[in-house]
């Protein structure tokens, strides 16, 4: 049971990291009706800004509040631009093509992103001194002591506070109005004064920002980052968004804790070498029984 | 070009260089290093001005241009002229090629490494026309054909050890192991729409690897198999000292042992499978199912009104395209004599999928300049490999972006209603 309790909280911590990188895929396909597919390369590079930003703070000896926040706005500022730029230069000039030629430019731009990091910052892990320590035990009394540490308590009530202040902008401001006006219809949204471009710009920016912040929670949670992290995060991140139905902001969260509980359980209690392998199952699985996912709307194919 | 634009296309360059400042600064310009226990930086800030600098002129060169687009008509202008020579001459085009590639290890110039590479560059011509039956005729993006060619590459590798069988039995198992996987995925998937294959058949690329890489007791892991036997010609093995009772193939045709006779061997080993393939697929197109496939990649919904099937149209284009992945993975196996989970990863399928998409889905003379240029560039950079990859995926956006029907866009219909109007 203490067992099953500690995985539930490792599960959900992950979760959290997954949900907000399932955001950005589930607001894109929602607009453009596309894979990101460089996106899980957007979360890396969020990972290694934070990262350099860390080792920069780190020196100058601010209080610990003060560094999370100021890295925490860095991070999203310049992966933001990362993903503006993206959809400037992959993305926007394939509006209208035919429907693979998007996913095509978007797996060429994560193989340039993958790389340019690569050369920049070098193909070694990176590994960071843990910044949070310690935690709260308990069951202390059992065999086994229940360990939630401080970071996953960040860790889940950054999430928290992030889905809230984005579920404000989309429902409640006008962006987030125009936002899901072009959701619905591009066309007859540009007719009534809204300026597409810069709406889909909004949500690239916007989906960038989210998975800057699931990076510097990945350098903080696991310490160690590498130029390839963003590939197999990404897959995963996307899984979620197909669970929770994609298009479906609730349910890129849900499907973001349900994948990172997935995968935790996996490694618990089945096979830690497999657990890669469940996500991916997970993945064929749902696409081929709800394709819609749990709280996906059903999508007819007309002529 | 008046002043207002000039000065309009100057600040706009200037916001491009803050832009560009802003990705290139904290990446490129804190260079992260590991120094003992913890991680260092390196400022770099002159490769960062450098890049700023030429991305501002980029800028301002492209803004006075845009007014006339020279650029980009040239360039289409250019491609388009090119696939109208080889589409009137294709004939003559391809009996060429395929005259050259047949006297080519006998030329004066080609040495060992010559011989190498161009092994390498037909397997990827071999795998690119495979995949192109997927992704070209049938419309379906698979992104995770290595899959079909680790399948094959080890089912090769683990007969042939265990048996002990020739390779002239292994590869039409091979083969038809991997038309097995390719069934075996394909059944429940392929009725999903586009992107979601793409990602599902990527997912299923991956978790093959996965397998490779942790069941032990068959694959050996991450380790490989090691020890494939090598091709012998129809029983006559390339050794130096034969075996008791066996005869080597310089003995037979009294000729000086040398190691060259093997690779010439495979080379032609591999231009005949990837003839065979390229045979195959123009035959294939002519039939109905072929037309089928093309039908749906065009249609899916006329398609299913007229009563094609699409689930098992589909299914019979990814089992054949799987086939011809599992022969070039038995090929892979048998030259290089080891394998290990390391040659499949998702790079080599974007590889692929890039060869098929650059030479303009469909096409098969498109495929095989698209090898040659794909992987003739990255041996001649081998020095640069990593900054061969940012040109792979540039290429593949830039591509995409001025041309997304790739550099010989070839969707002429295979057969038109009255005859083929001129």
């Amino acid at each position: 049971m203490e067992y099953f309790i500690q995985q539930l909280v490792n599960g959900i911590t992950l979760g959290s990291i997954y949900g907000l990188i399932a955001i950005g895929y589930t607001m894109v396909y929602g607009i453009i009706g596309m894979i990101n597919f460089a996106h899980g390369d957007i979360f890396m590079i969020g990972a290694f800004v934070a990262l350099i930003s860390f080792i920069i703070f780190g020196l100058t000896g601010v209080a610990l509040p003060i560094i999370l926040l100021l890295v925490l706005l860095i991070a999203m500022l310049f992966t933001a631009c990362y993903g503006w730029t993206v959809e400037k230069l992959a993305y926007k000039p394939l509006r209208g093509s035919f429907r693979l030629a998007p996913l095509i430019s978007a797996l060429g731009m994560s193989i340039v992103l993958q790389n340019y990091v690569q050369v920049a910052q070098g193909a070694r892990v990176k590994p960071m001194q843990p910044l949070i320590s310690g935690g709260l035990e308990f069951f202390k009394n059992s065999e086994f002591i229940v360990t939630v540490s401080y970071l996953q308590i960040f860790i889940v009530i950054l999430t928290i506070i992030l889905m809230g202040i984005f579920t404000y902008l989309i429902t409640k401001t006008d962006l987030g109005r125009a936002q899901r006006a072009c959701e619905q219809d591009r066309t007859m949204t540009a007719l009534l004064g809204i300026n597409v471009d810069r709406t889909i710009s909004i949500t690239f920016i916007i989906g960038s920002s989210l998975a800057s912040v699931a990076g510097m929670m990945f350098v903080l949670y696991y310490g160690v980052i590498d130029f390839y992290i963003g590939f197999l995060a990404g897959i995963k991140a996307f899984t979620a968004a197909v669970l929770g139905g994609i298009g479906s902001l609730p349910g890129a969260m849900l499907g973001g804790l349900l994948i990172g509980l997935i995968e935790t359980f996996w490694a618990g209690y089945v096979s830690l070498e497999y657990k890669d392998v469940a996500a991916f199952s997970v993945l064929i699985v749902v696409l081929i029984f709800f394709p819609t996912g749990f709280l996906g709307k059903p999508d007819i194919e007309k002529v | 070009m008046e002043k207002k634009d000039i000065i309009q296309s100057f600040k706009d360059s200037l916001f491009t260089g803050l832009i560009a400042l802003a990705l290139f600064g904290p990446i490129v310009g804190l260079r992260t290093a590991s120094k003992g226990e913890g991680l260092f930086i390196t400022p770099q800030w002159g490769v960062v001005f450098l890049l700023v600098g030429l991305c501002i002129l980029g800028r301002f060169l492209i803004n006075l241009n845009s007014a006339r687009k020279t650029e980009i008509t040239f360039f289409s202008k250019f491609t388009s002229k090119f696939s109208a020579i080889t589409e009137d001459k294709a004939k003559h085009f391809a009996i060429t090629a395929i005259l050259f590639a047949v006297v080519f290890p006998f030329l004066p110039f080609t040495d060992r490494y010559f011989m190498d590479v161009a092994i390498m560059i037909l397997t990827y011509i071999m795998l690119g026309w495979g995949l192109n039956i997927v992704v070209g005729l049938a419309g379906l993006l698979d992104l995770g054909y290595v899959a079909f060619y680790a399948v094959g590459a080890y089912s090769y590798a683990l007969i042939a050890t265990t048996f002990g069988w020739s390779f002239w039995i292994c590869l039409p198992l091979a083969g038809v192991f991997a038309a097995f996987f390719g069934i075996l995925l394909g059944f429940p998937v392929l009725r999903l729409r586009g992107d979601y294959l793409a990602i599902v058949t990527l997912g299923f690329g991956e978790i093959i690897r996965i397998i490779l890489i942790n069941w032990y007791e068959v694959t050996n892991g991450p380790d490989g198999i090691t020890g494939i036997p090598r091709p012998s010609f129809f029983g006559l093995p390339f050794k130096r000292s034969p075996d008791e009772g066996e005869t080597s193939f310089h003995l037979f045709f009294n000729l000086e042992y040398s190691t060259m006779h093997r690779i010439i061997f495979l080379y032609y080993l591999i231009l005949v499978l990837a003839l065979i393939t390229n045979y195959f697929t123009l035959k294939i197109r002519k039939l109905p199912v072929g037309r089928a496939w093309e039908a749906l990649r065009e249609d899916e919904i006329a398609c299913k009104s007229l009563g094609v099937n699409p689930t098992n149209t589909k299914l019979t284009a990814f089992a054949i395209g799987a086939m011809f992945g599992g022969f070039a993975g038995s090929f892979f196996a048998t030259r290089q004599a080891f394998i290990s989970p390391e040659s499949f990863t998702f790079i080599e399928s974007a590889i692929i999928v890039a060869i098929v998409v650059l030479g303009g889905m469909g096409s098969q003379t498109g495929v095989v300049l698209a090898s040659i240029f794909l992987i003739g560039i990255t041996e001649m950079f081998r020095d640069l490999e990593q900054y061969r990859m940012i040109a792979f995926g540039g290429a593949m956006v830039l591509i995409m972006v001025f041309k997304p029907k790739g550099i010989l866009a070839n969707r002429k219909p295979t057969i038109l209603m009255h005859g083929d109007k001129k």
